[in-house]
C-alpha cells in the first residue's frame, strides 16, 4: 500500500492511494494562492492599476517591465492569473482507476487531471458535491475569461530570471508547472464522468475494494470516506466539521477500527473560534452601515454564505438594518441560492424537519421575497439600475484577484467609511490587499473555517483508534508564526507518519488473508474432523476459480473417463495432467501394530531390526525393506507396483491426512 | 416488515406470512378507503405473532412509498397494536406520509365519525419511530441485516428496497414505473442477483400503448371539450399523477396559448407542489436540470379552486380531489356538472368497486345517490390509465435488470398473474411464485459460504495464470464460527503436529551394457523427450530429477549388462513417481544419438 502526495496544501490535498491493484485518487485541489502573485483583473479599465511601474531590477535592467509591475513594495505579475496544479509528474495519472471527492473545495483541479493525463477512469462524488463545485467551476472561468488579457507572461518564470526577483515571486515553487484557468467544455467533460453517490453507499471496484462515502459535516454533500476490503480498512478524512452549521452531522462511528487514517483538510485558522468570528462579523457590518459606509464581503458562491445570510436574517431587524439592501453578486448567484433549498436529505435535522412542513429550509428564501436580499449575475444589467448605498455586497474572489470584488475594491477603497470584510479562511487577507494599497477602507478579519481543530481531531483520534495516522507535515509542527504552540498540532501515538509534496509513503499493513467463497456442493462434501476439543479440519481439493478479484472454490470435475478404443496411445498420453495433489501427512506407525497388520495381510516373514532412530521391517522374500522413525517413513522395494501400493495403504492407515 | 397494508415479513431471508389489506384478493393502486372496505380497515397483524410483542418479534418495518394502500395503517400497528422498533422510508415518503395519514384520520373520524382509529398524537408519536433513507445508502439495521433502496419512479419518493443477511438478499419493489414520465424517472435497480424478487404485478398482463399516445389523447379530448365552452373534471389523487397532469396541461395551454381556467381542487395540492419543489431531485432528469431557470411546479395556467367557481359559465377545467369520486369536492362537482353532456369527466386512475368512480366506468348512466336521489349522468366518461405502474415489459425488464434467483409476484389480479408467472418462468427459467392471501411461501437458498484464505496459499495457487481455474488443495481450520482456509504446512503448524513424511524408492532394472553416466544420459534424453510440461534436470553429481522425484543409476552387483535406477519419491509425488517407475520399466527407446 502506497501513499503518492501530489499536493503539498494541507486544505487543498491530492493523493493517490494504491491499495490491492487499485490505484485510487484521493481528492484533488487546486492551489490558488498562487493568483496572489498577480495583478487584480479588473472589469473596467483602472487607471490606477494600468499606472503601476514596471519592476526594475537591483542592476538597474529593465527588461521584465512588461510583466511585472511594483504596487507599494510589492512586485506583481501583469498577466492572466495562473493556478499550482498538483503533481503530475510523481506516477502516470493515467493509471488512476478512480477519483474520490470529498468536498466541493476539493475537485477544482479535477479538469486538469481528468482532460489532460489521459485519464479514463471513473471520479465518484455526492450530489450537492458536483452540482456546487459546478457553480464554484462556472464562476471561475467566467470571472476569468469575461475579462480578456492580452498579455500572458512567461519570462520571469526562466529559473535564471526568477533569481533574481524579490520574495515571494523569488520563492514561488514549481511556477513552470502553472497553469491558466479551464474552459468551460473541459468542466462539461470533467463533469460528466463523475458518478453520484449517496452517504453510507458501497460501490465496488473491481471486486476488490470497496469505498463508500460518510458524512464529514462540513459543507453540502462533504464527505470523507471509507476504502476497504475484508481485512483492511483506511479511512480518508478530508474537512470535517463537528460544529452545527447547516449541513449533515459527521459521522464519526464508521470511522473506527481505521488500520490506516489519512488525515487532512483541518481549520486553516486554529486559534479563531467560528461563532465569535460570526458575532465580530455581524457587528462590524452594523456598524459600518450605521456610519453610512458601504461594506464588501468576498466571499465564494456557495458554503458559509448561506450561514452569514442565515444570522444575518436573524440580526438584521433587531439591529436596525430592515432598509439595508444586500446584494449577492455571481454569475451563479441565483442557482447557489436555488440549490440550497433541494437539499433537503444532506441537511442537518433543524433543516430537514422544515422541509417536511414544507417550507424552505433556509431562511434566505424569505430575505428574498421581502427583497432585502437581491442577487444579480454580475454589476452589468440590473444591477446598476438598482444598485443603493450604503449596502451589503457579497460578491467573489475571495482571492480579490477576479470577479466583481475587484471592481468595488477600486470603488470604495479609497473612502474610510467603507469596510471589507474577509470571511474566507483559503487566503492570506493581506496578500490579498496588497496590489490595493494604499487603502483608506477598513479591513476586518474575520475568517470563519469550520473544520476540524486541534483539540477536536486529538478527540477524535481517541475515539476512533486508527492503527496509524497519515497527515501532511503542516500538521506534525506548530505553526511557523507561533512556534510555540505545541499544542496546535496533531499529538497521538504512534506519532503521525507526514508527508509532503511529491513524496511517496509506503503505508504500514500487513495483509494476511482474503476471502473466499465455498460453493455449496463442495461445502457438502468436505469431511470435517475433530483434531483438538473445538478445532475441527477438513481437508479441501477444489477448483480455485478467479474473476473480477472475486475467489470461488468448486467441486473439482470429475475425473474423464480412460478411454475404452484399444488403440495405441502414445507414451506421452499417460503424463499424469496436472500436479498431483496428496495431502499432508502426521503422526506416527507403532511398529508393533503395524507388524501385526502386515502379517495380517499375509506377509509372513516379517523381521524387525532396531536403528538409532526407530526401526527397520523387512520383508525377505520380496527384499523390502520400511524404514520406520519418528517423523517418517521410507519404503525400499523393487519395481513390484501392487506390493507397494498395498504396503502404502497399510501405512496410510496408522497416519493422519492434512 | 415491508409496508404495513401489504404486509410481509422476512425471517432470516424467507417470506414467512403475506397480510393483505382486506379479504377480497390482491388490491391495486392508490385509494382512500371506501365503503365496502371500511369493515377490515388494517391487516390483521396476529398473523405476525400471536403472542409477544411485535418489537421482539420484527427487526424493522420498510415503507416503500407514501400512497396509503401502503402505509395507511402505520400509526395503527406501532402506536395501537405496539411496535417501537426502527421504521425506514425515504426522505420525501417520510414528509408526505404524515400528511396524508392526518387527511386520512380526518375524513375517517371527523367526516365519518368512525371511532377506534389512531389520533393526530399517534400519528406524530409513530413518525418519531421513521429513520430516513438515502438512495443507495446502506443502512446496517443490526449486526447482520442491511437494507438498500433503489429509485421506483412510481410516485415522489418511492423505493425499492434490497434487503440482504450474509450472501442471500431479497428484493420488494413496492409500486414502480419502469418509463419516465413528466415528472418522475424510471424505476433503475442493479444486478444485485437477488434470492428472491417480491414484484408488484398491477399490469401483469397489459402492455400499455406508448406514453405519447396517451399524453396526445388526453390533451387532444380536454382541448376539444374546453373548445365547445364544456367543463372538464379530472378527480385525482393530490400528489403523484396530478403533478404530472398538471405539468401536462401547462405546458399545452402555454404553447396553444389558450385561456380557459384550469383549476387545482385546495387543501394538499398546493402543499403538495410545495413537496414537489424541495424534492426536486426526486424528479426526472430534465426538471432537475432546468429548474433554475424554470420550477416546473411554479404553475402559471394553474390558479386555486374556490367551490363557487363550480357555478361560474363557460369552459375550465379542474382538478380535484379524491380520485375515485367516492367523496369530498371532486364528487360535488361531478354531481354539478353531471348532467350536461358538454362537459367531460376523466378518470385518470383504477377505481375501486362500489366507488362512484367506477360505477360511471362500467358504463351505468343512472346513479343513486344519498337520499335515493338519482343522478343522471350526461356528461362524457374517459378513462386514461395514467398511473404509475410498471406493465407487463416493465416487470420483465426489471427481472432482467436484477437476475434474481426466484419471483414472487404481489399486488394484482390471480389470473393475469397466472399469465406473467408462465411468461417470466419460460424466459427466465426461474421459480415463481404467487401465493394466495394467507398462504405461506417457502424458498430454500443455497448460499455458498465464505472463509478466510491464508494469502500465502492463495498466491501460491494464482501464481502462475490467475484467470485459469485450477485445482488447489488446503486445509479448512474451523474453530468456534470462523472459518480459515490455509495451506496444510500451516494448518500443521498451528495445531503444533509434525509432518510424517513417506517416502518411496523402487529399484529398476533396465538392460544396458555402457557405461553408468552413459545410461544415465539415455535415461535422462528418454525423460526429457516424454515428460515435455516437467522440469528434467542432469545434475553434476549424476542423478536425474524429474520435478522433485530422484532418480540415480548404479550398476548391478552381479550383472554388468544390467543396470539399477533408484527412483525415489514422496508421498506428494506419488503419481508421477508411481508414473515413471512404470515409464523405466518399459525399457529405453533403442535410438540414441
Amino acid at each position: 500500500m502506497k501513499l503518492y502526495c501530489l499536493s503539498g496544501h494541507p486544505t487543498l490535498p491530492c493523493n493517490v492511494l494504491k491499495f490491492k491493484s487499485t490505484t485510487i485518487m484521493l481528492d484533488c485541489g487546486l492551489d490558488m494562492t498562487s493568483t496572489l502573485n498577480f495583478l487584480p483583473l479588473p472589469l473596467v479599465q483602472s487607471p490606477r492599476l494600468s499606472k503601476l511601474p514596471g519592476l526594475v531590477l537591483k542592476d538597474g535592467s529593465t527588461f521584465l517591465d512588461k510583466e511585472l509591475k511594483e504596487c507599494s513594495g510589492h512586485v506583481f505579475v501583469d498577466s492572466v492569473p495562473e493556478f499550482c496544479l498538483p503533481e503530475t509528474e510523481l506516477l502516470d495519472l493515467s493509471t488512476v482507476d478512480v477519483i474520490l471527492i470529498s468536498n466541493y473545495h476539493c475537485m477544482m483541479a479535477l479538469p486538469y487531471i481528468t482532460e489532460y493525463t489521459g485519464f479514463t477512469g471513473t471520479v465518484y462524488a455526492t450530489e450537492p458535491t458536483v452540482q456546487i463545485g459546478r457553480l464554484l467551476m462556472e464562476e471561475l472561468v467566467n470571472s476569468i475569461e469575461r475579462v480578456p488579457k492580452a498579455q500572458s507572461a512567461s519570462m520571469w518564470k526562466n529559473k535564471e530570471v526568477q533569481r533574481l526577483l524579490p520574495a515571494p515571486l523569488k520563492d514561488a515553487v514549481e511556477v513552470s508547472m502553472w497553469r491558466k484557468c479551464y474552459t468551460m467544455p473541459e468542466v462539461n467533460a470533467a463533469l460528466s464522468k463523475i458518478q453520484l453517490v449517496g452517504y453510507s453507499q458501497k460501490i465496488e471496484l473491481f471486486g476488490a475494494v470497496q469505498v463508500t462515502p460518510l458524512s464529514s459535516g462540513y459543507a453540502l454533500g462533504s464527505s470523507n470516506w471509507i476504502i476497504q476490503s475484508h481485512y483492511e480498512k483506511v479511512s480518508y478524512v478530508s474537512g470535517s466539521s463537528l460544529l452545527t452549521t447547516h449541513p449533515q452531522p459527521m459521522d464519526q462511528a464508521s470511522l473506527k477500527n481505521s488500520d490506516v487514517l489519512i488525515l487532512t483538510g483541518l481549520t486553516q485558522i486554529p486559534t479563531a473560534n467560528p461563532d465569535g468570528m460570526v458575532g465580530e462579523f455581524c457587528s462590524n457590518l452594523a456598524m459600518t452601515v450605521r456610519n453610512g459606509g458601504n461594506v464588501l464581503v468576498p466571499c465564494y458562491p456557495s458554503g458559509v454564505i448561506y450561514d452569514l445570510l442565515e444570522c444575518l436574517y436573524q440580526y438584521i431587524d433587531s439591529a436596525g438594518l430592515s432598509n439595508v439592501p444586500f446584494y449577492f453578486i455571481s454569475p451563479v448567484a441565483n442557482s447557489s441560492l436555488e440549490f440550497s433549498q433541494i437539499f433537503a436529505e444532506w441537511l442537518c435535522h433543524n433543516k430537514q424537519t422544515k422541509v417536511y412542513l414544507p417550507e424552505p429550509p433556509f431562511p434566505h428564501a424569505e430575505l428574498i421575497q421581502t427583497n432585502k436580499l437581491k442577487h444579480y449575475p454580475s454589476i452589468h444589467g440590473d444591477f446598476s439600475n438598482d444598485f443603493k448605498q450604503p449596502c451589503v455586497i457579497f460578491t467573489g474572489h475571495p482571492s480579490l484577484r477576479f470577479g466583481d470584488v475587484v471592481h468595488f475594491m477600486e470603488l470604495w477603497g479609497k473612502s474610510s467609511l467603507n469596510t471589507v470584510i474577509f470571511t474566507e479562511p483559503d487566503f492570506s487577507y493581506l496578500d490579498a490587499l496588497a496590489p490595493y494599497q494604499p487603502l483608506a477602507m477598513k479591513c476586518v478579519y474575520c475568517p470563519i473555517d469550520t473544520r476540524l481543530n486541534f483539540i477536536q481531531v486529538s478527540k477524535l483520534l481517541k475515539e476512533v483508534q486508527p492503527l496509524h495516522v497519515v497527515c501532511p507535515e503542516q500538521y506534525t509542527q506548530p505553526p511557523p508564526s507561533q512556534s510555540h504552540r505545541t499544542d496546535l498540532m496533531i499529538d497521538c501515538q504512534p506519532p503521525p507518519m507526514s508527508y509532503r509534496r511529491a513524496e511517496v509513503l509506503t503505508l504500514p499493513y500487513k495483509r494476511r488473508y482474503e476471502k473466499i467463497e465455498i460453493m455449496p456442493e463442495l461445502a457438502d462434501s468436505l469431511v470435517p474432523l475433530e483434531i483438538k476439543p473445538g478445532i475441527s479440519l477438513a481437508t479441501v481439493s477444489a477448483m480455485l476459480h478467479t474473476k473480477d478479484n472475486k475467489h470461488v472454490l468448486q467441486l473439482p470435475p470429475k475425473p474423464p473417463q480412460p478411454p475404452t478404443s484399444k488403440k495405441r496411445k502414445r507414451v506421452s498420453d499417460d503424463v499424469p495432467e496436472c500436479k498431483p495433489l496428496k495431502p499432508l501427512l502426521s503422526g506416527s506407525i507403532p511398529v508393533d501394530q503395524f507388524v501385526q497388520t502386515l502379517e495380517k495381510h499375509g506377509f509372513s516373514d516379517v523381521k524387525v531390526e532396531d536403528t538409532a532412530k526407530g526401526h527397520i521391517v523387512l520383508l525377505q522374500e520380496a527384499e523390502t525393506l520400511i524404514q520406520i522413525e519418528e517423523d517418517s517413513t521410507h519404503i525400499i522395494c523393487d519395481n513390484d507396483e501392487p506390493l507397494r501400493v498395498k504396503l502404502r495403504d497399510l501405512v496410510l492407515k496408522f497416519l493422519q491426512k492434512f | 416488515m415491508l409496508d404495513v397494508v401489504y404486509c410481509f415479513i422476512l425471517i432470516e431471508g424467507q417470506l414467512v406470512t403475506e397480510i393483505p389489506k382486506s379479504s377480497s384478493g390482491h388490491h391495486k393502486d392508490a385509494a382512500e378507503q371506501t365503503p365496502s372496505r371500511l369493515e377490515r380497515r388494517f391487516p390483521d397483524f396476529s398473523y405476525i405473532t400471536q403472542n409477544g410483542r411485535l418489537t421482539d418479534f420484527l427487526d424493522c418495518v420498510i415503507i416503500s412509498h407514501f400512497h396509503l394502500d401502503h402505509c395507511g395503517a402505520l400509526p395503527y400497528f406501532s402506536e395501537m397494536v405496539g411496535y417501537d422498533g426502527p421504521i425506514y422510508m425515504t426522505h420525501p415518503t417520510k414528509a408526505i406520509c404524515p400528511i396524508l395519514l392526518e387527511d386520512y384520520r380526518k375524513i375517517t373520524v371527523d367526516k365519518k365519525g368512525e371511532t377506534n382509529f389512531f389520533t393526530s398524537q399517534m400519528i406524530k408519536d409513530c413518525m418519531k419511530k421513521v429513520v430516513a433513507v438515502h438512495l443507495h445508502q446502506t443502512v446496517q439495521v443490526d449486526e447482520e441485516l442491511e437494507i438498500k433502496a433503489y429509485y421506483a419512479g412510481h410516485v415522489l419518493g418511492a423505493a425499492m428496497f434490497q434487503i440482504k443477511v450474509g450472501c442471500e438478499s431479497v428484493v420488494y419493489t413496492g409500486d414502480y414505473n419502469m418509463t419516465p414520465d413528466r415528472h418522475l424517472g424510471a424505476a433503475w435497480i442493479d444486478k444485485c442477483r437477488p434470492d428472491l424478487l417480491i414484484t408488484e404485478s398491477t399490469y401483469a398482463t397489459t402492455i400499455r400503448d406508448s406514453k405519447r399516445c396517451r399524453e396526445r389523447d388526453f390533451l387532444k379530448k380536454v382541448h376539444e371539450t374546453v373548445e365547445r365552452g364544456g367543463k372538464v373534471l379530472i378527480p385525482v389523487f393530490a400528489l403523484g399523477r396530478a403533478q404530472e397532469l398538471c405539468i401536462l396541461l401547462e405546458t399545452f395551454w402555454e404553447r396553444m396559448n389558450l385561456k380557459a381556467p384550469i383549476y387545482f381542487s385546495t387543501g394538499l395540492t398546493e402543499k403538495a407542489n410545495h413537496y414537489y419543489k424541495l424534492f426536486i431531485t426526486w424528479t426526472n432528469q430534465k426538471i432537475r436540470k432546468t429548474f433554475v431557470q424554470r420550477n416546473m411546479f411554479e404553475f402559471k395556467h394553474i390558479k386555486a379552486f374556490d367551490r363557487a367557481f363550480a357555478d361560474n359559465p363557460g369552459p375550465m377545467v379542474v382538478f380535484a380531489t379524491p380520485g375515485m369520486l367516492h367523496a369530498g369536492q371532486s364528487l360535488q362537482i361531478f354531481r354539478k356538472w353531471a348532467g350536461n353532456e358538454k362537459n367531460m369527466v376523466i378518470m385518470p386512475g383504477y377505481c375501486v368497486q362500489g366507488t362512484v368512480g367506477h360505477k360511471i366506468l362500467s358504463g351505468q348512466r343512472k346513479l343513486e345517490m344519498e337520499g335515493r336521489q338519482i343522478l343522471e349522468v350526461k356528461m362524457q366518461v374517459e378513462y386514461m390509465s395514467f398511473s404509475a405502474h410498471a406493465d407487463a415489459k416493465g416487470i420483465m425488464q426489471l427481472i432482467r435488470q436484477a437476475e434474481p434467483r426466484n419471483v414472487l409476484l404481489v399486488h394484482g389480479e390471480a389470473k393475469k398473474m397466472e399469465f406473467l408467472k408462465q411468461k417470466i418462468e419460460q424466459e427466465f427459467h426461474v421459480n415463481c411464485y404467487m401465493p394466495a392471501n394467507g398462504e405461506t411461501t417457502t424458498i430454500f437458498t443455497n448460499p455458498s459460504i465464505p472463509v478466510d484464505i491464508s494469502l500465502g496459499l492463495l498466491k501460491r495457487e494464482t501464481a502462475i495464470d490467475a484467470k485459469k481455474p485450477k485445482l488447489m488443495h488446503g486445509t479448512l481450520i474451523m474453530k468456534d464460527n470462523s472459518f480459515r482456509l490455509v495451506s496444510p504446512e500451516q494448518a500443521l503448524k498451528e495445531l503444533g503436529l509434525a509432518e510424517h513424511q513417506l517416502r518411496f524408492t523402487c529399484r529398476v532394472h533396465i538392460q544396458d551394457p555402457r557405461k553408468e553416466h552413459e545410461t544415465v544420459l539415455r535415461v535422462y534424453n528418454h525423460l526429457k523427450g516424454v515428460l515435455k510440461d516437467y522440469s528434467v534436470q542432469h545434475l553434476p553429481d549424476g542423478s536425474i530429477t524429474v520435478e522433485s522425484i530422484l532418480i540415480q543409476a548404479t550398476a548391478h552387483l552381479e550383472d554388468q549388462g544390467t543396470k539399477v535406477l533408484l527412483v525415489s519419491w514422496t508421498y506428494q509425488d506419488e503419481e508421477l513417481g508411481s508414473y515413471l517407475t512404470s515409464l523405466l520399466k518399459k525399457g529405453l527407446p533403442q535410438s540414441t544419438s
